[in-house]
């Protein structure tokens, strides 16, 4: 019984989380006004493997820093952050099969689909220094999460300012 | 079950360990998805049209009969309209099978009446039979008779009362239709569709990762939405009956703001494939992308005019965001909004007559609504936080998402800003509503 039990739980759990990932998933059933339906699909994110390369987290290295921060209604990076997207673009153009994904982000205020584009230009702007600096365009996707995903819930403006940022993220970590 | 409970009481197990995680978040799982049903909207109304019409909806005669009962809902769905005065003649039924005495119910207030009867089937199903009546000129309005099995109480409860708002406002009624909406519990979004009046709420999708933007078909059978679960945005279209889901937009960058085309071929969606957020047009299968516009700024949230020949959007290409509309063949913009700095999410009513968007006031953002006729503009709410305004089929109402107490809440207004709801699901964030279509009866 001891080995039934496992493969069951594990075959019921990947059940549960297997639904990521591919073009084509199945939702849950709503009711038809006619009929009833049932069952709930999960989508869960896939864990995160890491790139293997220790430069990317060592705390010591510029490279672990991944978050370029804007001020208000401004998608222009400060002079703060040169070093660290230099040392990124860097990186990339010693890396050329590395591979990159920069998330925009932005406060809560206003609508949700506009401020998914604001975000894109904060992600754009990432973008557009690490290719100045020689990053290939293939390497680099710049997508936005808008408001959606906040570091930080308070309404306050030193919360709002943690959220006006893009992040980088390396191929085994998206 | 009882032999994993066992493992658990010998710690010694070197597999104990991962079994146990396992088991709790299989627990927690199924425990997340048997919560998700219970999580209902609660009304309340703050608000009411100044000339209400009295009517009286009695209990239907032999409503006993039923296990669950119809006259309830039928009078909540009217009260909540703000358009209705319902009138209480106690527990009197008024048998459908002869005219009540009209006079007695005119000198009680009453300018109509509703009789109605419940007769049980061989099959186990119910006849619901009832009739409308004009207590001023003295004579029926209309009847209908509807069959119903006994867990179908709330949606013929709805038909009713869709019924009484068509024959007496002139309106069609709106009770039978649906919402949907994203409610936030953690870090956990379900999309929900509801009855709408809050009741009967099923989860279509549960993600670790914000869903927002949910886009009925115009048959109502399919959703269209934005989900994060791949750590970027894509569009997604939902077959409701049988859960099935398919990308349609996911491009290199982001893919968002999906709305469909007024017959259900086509979407119109905002891609960053080719730089800036940009209107675009697909086949809702996902083929055939083609660039709508192309701006030196932000172009998002396009609406479909009901008529097919206009797209609204948002753009900030004259330097503040505010509302434009594109024919749909293409050619040159038009702006639409033209008061203040911040004029977003514009979305027509059925009618073509009323454009609904978020104006900010003040600071405040608020829900406006502008008649394109006149072109006047009039603000509805007093709110701070209000986003995402959806039309009512018959253009009365406007649901949107807005706030209070620090939690996101539903909300609707009428048309004319007189009547006001707001809709709160308990501990969670509720947001991103969009009224579904008129329902094929």
């Amino acid at each position: 019984m001891k080995q039934l039990v496992l493969p069951a739980l594990l075959a019921a759990l990947l059940a549960a989380c297997s639904s990521t990932g591919g073009p084509e998933q199945t939702g849950a059933k709503v009711e038809d006004r006619a009929g009833s339906g049932s069952g709930v699909a999960t989508v869960t994110a896939p864990p995160l493997s890491g790139s293997g390369i220790a430069a990317l987290t060592d705390p010591n290295n510029i490279l672990s820093k991944r978050s370029v921060f804007f001020d208000f209604d401004s998608f222009v990076i400060k002079a703060e952050a040169k070093p660290l997207v230099e040392a990124h673009a860097r990186f990339l153009v010693q890396n050329p099969q590395m591979r990159i994904l920069i998330q925009g982000n932005t406060d809560e205020r206003g609508s949700r689909e506009y401020n998914l584009a604001l975000g894109q230009k904060r992600a754009d702007a990432v973008k557009q220094a690490l290719q100045l600096l020689g990053a290939k365009e293939g390497q680099i996707e710049s997508v936005s999460l808008g408001e959606e995903k906040p570091r930080c819930t308070e309404s306050t403006e030193a919360c709002f300012a943690q959220n006006r940022r893009s992040d980088i993220l390396y191929s085994g970590e998206f | 079950m009882t032999e994993t409970v066992r493992y658990n009481s010998h710690p010694e197990y070197a597999m104990n360990k991962t079994l146990h995680a396992l088991r709790l978040i299989l627990a927690t799982a199924l425990a997340a998805l048997s919560l998700a049903a219970h999580a209902q909207l609660s009304i309340e109304i703050t608000g009411a049209g100044a000339a209400r019409f009295p009517v009286v909806v009695p209990i239907f005669e032999n409503e006993s009969a039923l296990p669950r009962g119809v006259s309830d809902i039928v009078k909540a769905d009217l009260e909540r309209s703000g358009l209705f005065n319902l009138v209480d003649i106690g527990p009197l039924s008024l048998p459908e099978s002869r005219v009540p005495d009209l006079a007695d119910l005119r000198s009680r207030g009453a300018d109509a009446a509703l009789a109605a009867s419940v007769i049980p089937q061989p099959d186990g199903r119910y006849e619901i039979r009832f009739r409308l009546f004009d207590t001023q000129k003295q004579q029926e309005i209309g009847g209908q008779v509807l069959r119903m099995a006994p867990a179908q109480n709330r949606l013929t409860a709805h038909r009713i009362a869709d019924f009484i708002y068509e024959k007496l406002t002139g309106l069609p009624g709106y009770f039978s239709t649906r919402i949907a909406y994203v409610v936030k519990s953690g870090a956990r979004y379900e999309l929900q569709i509801a009855d709408a009046d809050g009741a009967n709420p099923q989860a279509a999708l549960v993600s670790r990762e914000p869903i927002i933007s949910p886009a009925w078909s115009p048959d109502g059978q399919r959703l269209a939405y934005v989900s994060f679960e791949q750590k970027k945005p894509i569009v997604y279209v939902h077959t409701l009956a049988t859960g099935q889901r398919q990308v349609v937009a996911n491009f290199k960058g982001s893919n968002s703001a999906p709305t469909w085309s007024p017959d259900g071929q086509q979407l119109a969606v905002v891609l960053t494939k080719d730089g800036l957020s940009q209107l675009y047009v697909l086949s809702a299968d996902g083929s055939g992308v083609r660039r709508l516009a192309t701006s030196s700024g932000i172009d998002t949230e396009p609406a479909w005019a009901p008529d097919g020949q206009w797209i609204y959007f948002t753009s900030d290409r004259g330097g503040s965001p505010q509302i434009y509309r594109i024919p749909t063949s293409g050619g040159s913009a038009q702006r639409v909004t033209f008061e203040g700095t911040y004029n977003v999410t514009p979305r027509p009513s059925a009618d073509g007559r009323l454009l609904a968007f978020i104006t900010r006031n003040n600071g405040r953002f608020q829900v406006a609504v502008q008649d394109l006729t006149t072109r006047q503009t009039t603000i509805l709410t007093d709110s701070t936080r209000d986003e995402s305004p959806s039309f009512a089929p018959n253009g009365r109402m406007i649901l949107y998402a807005s706030e209070s107490g620090g939690r996101g809440i539903l909300a609707a207004v009428s048309s004319d800003g007189r009547v006001k709801q707001r809709l709160s699901v308990q501990a969670a964030d509720v947001r991103e509503p969009a009224w579904g279509p008129a329902q094929k009866q």
